[in-house]
């Protein structure tokens, strides 16, 4: 007997009776009541059909006290965990046969819930609410003729004039992709409407537009599969399922099992539903291109994948993706659930996961989550999965690799630092000889391109001795450069340059802790070989000064990133006196890149430095890259990768700028709305002065931020017009193909650049028109632009086709 | 019913989470660490080697974002990196990806451990154990050739022996082999 005070509830396990009531907390309720319904359907000792009786049961006994909370929770989970919609439409459908009036609630519920979503332009989440009303039907909830007139006025969508396509896109889309779900019941019930709604659907599809395609297609061939437009794919998928009259076998149904309640319950008829009217905030998804690697002629010993026009293939590959939505932060739960997905061993379920994971890293303009996310699921699934998982992944490299030729830059780019992130992981190990073929081609054809650049990248997360030992002495052609920094001054037999003797100089100072002054007057004796006359403080631009400066430092500071980070802050007075002008700046840069040229890494990370502490600006970046100097490793992935970061610094700065502005002028609002309510006679316009002077400042740091963001893009896109022209005009003075791998490499990089930044893009089009991209400019790249503004005016949308002879 | 709500299996983020580790050192309330760590944007990275370079470091924790720094940690007497370092971001966002996606994976083919930091002060980049370097390589037992070898315990109790019986030994140094 415990020797615990007797207390009244005698259920309590800490023996404290004043401090505990007999039931929980409400929150507490609600809390259970969540976790209870967003864990049915997960592994478990009994039945799913039994789990969802039991919940049902549960649940109804609830409604007295907690219907609202129950009417929440199912809403949510229907908009955010689509890949167990049948699960959930099956417990509601339960819920419904007991309680006639709660279904009708709900039903209200989510119409309310799909409305607020398409307000605030949710569109993907409205696509799960529309076929969890679909599926609705199939339960017993939702009366087949009133979904089949919310789908009559999605499609009449395709009717309003003057809207972008993508809304009517959208319309469609949400039609479609329910019919996997529910089309046999729907055409069962109302066959004549739903061929009319057809047949509307396949006259719009016919009449639309579609010249963002080659944009965001992966690869430029269609062999051996298509890079499909998504609503295309859609199409064909949903008119072979007509044609096999609606047969699904994919779809976990539980309600089947229910079938004998569900159909003694009462449906509810959708209200009639307008599709809300476009407006200026309207933002529509963009269309998508369906990424394809794999068929059934891959996996020959397996279950067969279903076809790309299967119905099966759009469920799957919509569930995965649904899966990788709902757990991307959690990569060991994102695993298991994926590999946990139902029908694994009727299809080739690794297959399906392989090439959903690398359609979302090799989307374009975006991958819908940060790369390496992807890289790190991969590693997880490899994890659970070390006996088929990674054969799957080296067959897909092996695809990859193959298709090289044709695949666009962006997804080279993202090629090159997955895989080479990933054999990080896995000792290097790789089967280097298989690629022997692309050692005979030129280097600049993308086969030996790739293999180069994974080479540098391995090096960077190992070291160069490492890389020199993992590939056979053959591919020593495509091995990087041993990262050591060049100085011009180093060796005795320099002795007759220009600038020696200062450079020991300095050499000697630097290392016994010299100041910014000592420098300088070291310094000042430096002649300057440009001009003849200097001005009496020796700032002009003087290429020597900036050579001798420059190249010793950065010699000195060798040894570490840190070290070299510390020599640039140490001397940044040297540094900006030296870069102060244009050429300055220009010529710092140059000289970085004499030094560290076999350090593509060190090149970068010193530019970033510069352009944070401002010794030389993004325009300063741009204008380098483009320069005659560079030209050698203009196609190298390091130097995009710096132009990018460099235009992303560039763009931070403004947000940041335009957020203190925002800030500022709250401020200033909250302390009016303060002094109004505060009927204070003493307080004055006076307390306003020093915040509006403020916002005045920041109004014009703003400004000028904009205006240095507008010339950054104006440098970028005048210089690839210089370069192509020069290009273009070469071959055709000379007869020969403009098509070069340069040239196609070039071409993509100015594509790049309009894809990865459209929307800053946008803002100064007017601009970028009048000044740039007139009539006068060659065809070629004229019609890049144009594109891009076309589909601009009428979809809000930046895409434009890959250029055609 | 709104469209904002969420199901707290979706907030689930246990990467982000804070650890049971707490600096001892730190100057300050418990309730202060942990309020910078919930805000901090510089990580913790151990189960480095003692050969990782700082530029392996950028190459890999720049895959979730811009770094603002890096700090390698170093023995206190010798002076030489002892296998952690700091990375601070210039983003908490980008840190958060790095907590999610890069610890737990390799470097040099070693696992390595991210963890939030209070943000470095000057001092902190020495080790703590008695002999200059870690703690955790004071005592350990085991034999891990990208840290030195031996446990330093353990290595004390190798020299201790093999003076006494009088033999050449073969005590593991921490010697770099590999090339900068």
């Amino acid at each position: 007997m415990s020797r615990r005070r007797h207390s009244d509830d005698s259920d309590d396990s800490d023996g404290q009776p004043h401090k505990r009531r007999r039931t929980s907390e409400p929150s507490e309720i609600e809390e259970r009541l969540e976790s209870l319904i967003c864990r049915v359907g997960e592994k478990s000792n009994s039945s799913l059909e039994s789990n969802l009786e039991g919940l049902a049961g549960v649940l109804e006994a609830d409604l007295p006290n907690y219907k609202s909370k129950i009417l929440r929770i199912l809403c949510t989970v229907a908009r955010l965990l689509p890949e167990k919609l049948t699960v959930y439409t099956t417990l509601v459908g339960l819920l419904n046969a007991r309680n006639y009036n709660f279904g009708g609630e709900f039903v209200e519920a989510m119409i309310r819930q799909l409305k607020e979503c398409l307000k605030v332009n949710m569109y993907n989440e409205a696509v799960h609410l529309v076929r969890f009303l679909s599926d609705l039907v199939n339960c017993h909830v939702i009366a087949a003729p009133s979904m089949v007139a919310m789908f009559e006025n999605f499609v009449s969508v395709t009717q309003e004039e003057d809207v972008p396509q993508v809304r009517c896109d959208w319309y469609i889309f949400a039609f479609l992709s329910s019919l996997p779900w529910v089309g046999k019941e729907l055409y069962e019930k109302k066959d004549a409407e739903m061929d009319r709604l057809l047949s509307q659907t396949e006259s719009y599809l016919k009449r639309r537009q579609k010249i963002h395609v080659p944009m965001l297609q992966v690869w430029t061939a269609d062999k051996p599969h298509p890079q499909e437009e998504y609503l295309d794919c859609l199409w064909s998928q949903i008119q072979k399922l007509k044609k096999d009259r609606w047969q699904e076998r994919h779809i976990l149904r539980p309600y089947l099992a229910f079938d004998s309640i569900l159909c003694e319950a009462l449906q509810h008829n959708l209200p009639p539903f307008t599709p809300p009217p476009h407006t200026e905030d309207s933002v529509y998804p963009m269309p998508r291109v369906i990424f394809r690697m794999f068929d059934y002629t891959d996996d020959p010993e397996g279950p067969v994948m279903p076809g790309s026009h299967s119905v099966e293939r759009f469920v799957i590959e919509e569930n995965l993706h649904c899966i990788i939505k709902s757990h991307w932060k959690e990569r060991k739960t994102c695993a298991a659930q994926l590999l946990s997905y139902p029908g694994n061993n009727k299809i080739p379920l690794n297959y399906h996961i392989v090439e959903v994971i690398f359609a979302e890293l090799f989307q374009l303009p975006s991958p819908p989550h940060i790369e390496v996310m992807y890289t790190t699921l991969l590693i997880e699934l490899c994890k659970l999965q070390p006996g088929s998982l990674p054969q799957v992944l080296a067959q897909a490299t092996e695809m990859l690799y193959m298709r090289l030729d044709t695949m666009n830059t962006t997804c080279v780019d993202r090629f090159i630092n997955w895989f080479s992130h990933h054999l990080s992981n896995f000792q290097f190990r790789w089967s280097w000889e298989d690629w022997s073929d692309c050692l005979t081609q030129d280097l600049e054809k993308p086969k030996p391109k790739f293999v180069r650049e994974v080479l540098e990248k391995c090096m960077r997360l190992s070291y160069h001795q490492r890389i020199i030992d993992i590939v056979p002495a053959s591919f020593s052609v495509l091995s990087p450069a041993n990262p050591v920094c060049i100085y011009k001054y180093g060796d005795e037999s320099n002795r007759s340059l220009p600038g020696y003797t200062v450079a020991l100089c300095l050499t000697i100072a630097i290392k016994n802790k010299a100041s910014n002054d000592e420098i300088f007057s070291i310094l000042k004796d430096v002649p300057n070989p440009n001009q003849d006359d200097d001005d009496d403080e020796g700032f002009t631009f003087n290429p020597l000064k900036i050579e001798v400066f420059v190249q010793t430092l950065l010699h000195l500071a060798a040894k570490s990133f840190s070290h070299s980070f510390s020599a640039l802050a140490k001397f940044h007075e040297v540094f900006k006196t030296l870069a102060e002008s244009d050429e300055g700046k220009l010529h710092v840069l140059r000289v970085v890149y004499e030094v560290w040229k076999n350090h593509p890494q060190m090149i970068a990370v010193l530019v970033d430095k510069m352009i944070r502490t401002q010794i030389v600006d993004c325009a300063a970046v741009a204008n380098w890259i483009f320069s005659s100097e560079l030209a050698h490793d203009f196609t190298r992935f390091y130097i995009w990768e710096i132009l990018h970061s460099t235009i992303r610094k560039m763009n931070k700065h403004v947000l940041k700028i335009h957020k203190e502005l925002e800030d500022t002028k709250a401020r200033l609002a909250r302390q009016h709305k303060r002094r109004d309510s505060d009927d204070d006679d003493r307080s004055s316009d006076r307390e306003d002065g020093p915040l509006e002077e403020q916002i005045e400042r920041l109004q014009e740091k703003v400004e000028s931020a904009q205006s240095e963001q507008k010339n950054l893009f104006l440098v970028i896109f005048q210089r690839f017009i210089m370069l192509l022209t020069e290009h273009l005009v070469r071959c055709e003075t000379g007869g020969i193909d403009v098509f070069t791998p340069w040239y196609k490499s070039c071409i993509e990089r100015l594509q790049q650049i309009f894809l990865q930044h459209h929307q800053i893009i946008q803002q100064y089009m007017v601009t970028f028109e009048n000044l740039l991209f007139t009539a006068e400019l060659d065809h070629h790249i004229l019609a890049v632009f144009q594109q891009f503004c076309t589909v601009q005016c009428t979809s809000k949308l930046f895409m434009f086709s890959l250029l055609c002879g | 019913m709104c469209s904002g709500g969420t199901l707290s299996i979706l907030r689930s983020d246990s990467y982000v989470d804070l650890s049971q580790y707490r600096d001892q050192h730190f100057r300050g309330t418990r309730y202060d660490q942990e309020r910078l760590l919930r805000k901090s944007c510089t990580l913790y990275v151990g189960n480095l080697s003692f050969y990782t370079t700082e530029e392996q470091i950028h190459e890999l924790f720049g895959k979730s974002g811009d770094i603002k720094k890096i700090i390698m940690g170093l023995d206190k007497v010798k002076k030489t990196a002892c296998g952690f370092c700091f990375v601070e971001y210039y983003a908490r966002g980008d840190a958060e990806n790095a907590m999610r996606y890069i610890n737990g994976t390799r470097l040099d083919d070693r696992i390595i451990r991210t963890d939030w930091d209070a943000g470095f002060k000057e001092g902190r980049q020495y080790g703590r154990g008695r002999s200059g370097g870690q703690v955790r390589d004071e005592y350990r037992q085991d034999y891990d050739a990208g840290r030195g070898g031996y446990g330093k315990t353990v290595q004390c109790q190798f020299y201790k022996f093999y003076r006494e019986n009088d033999e050449p030994h073969n005590v593991v140094t921490t010697q770099k082999v590999r090339q900068e």
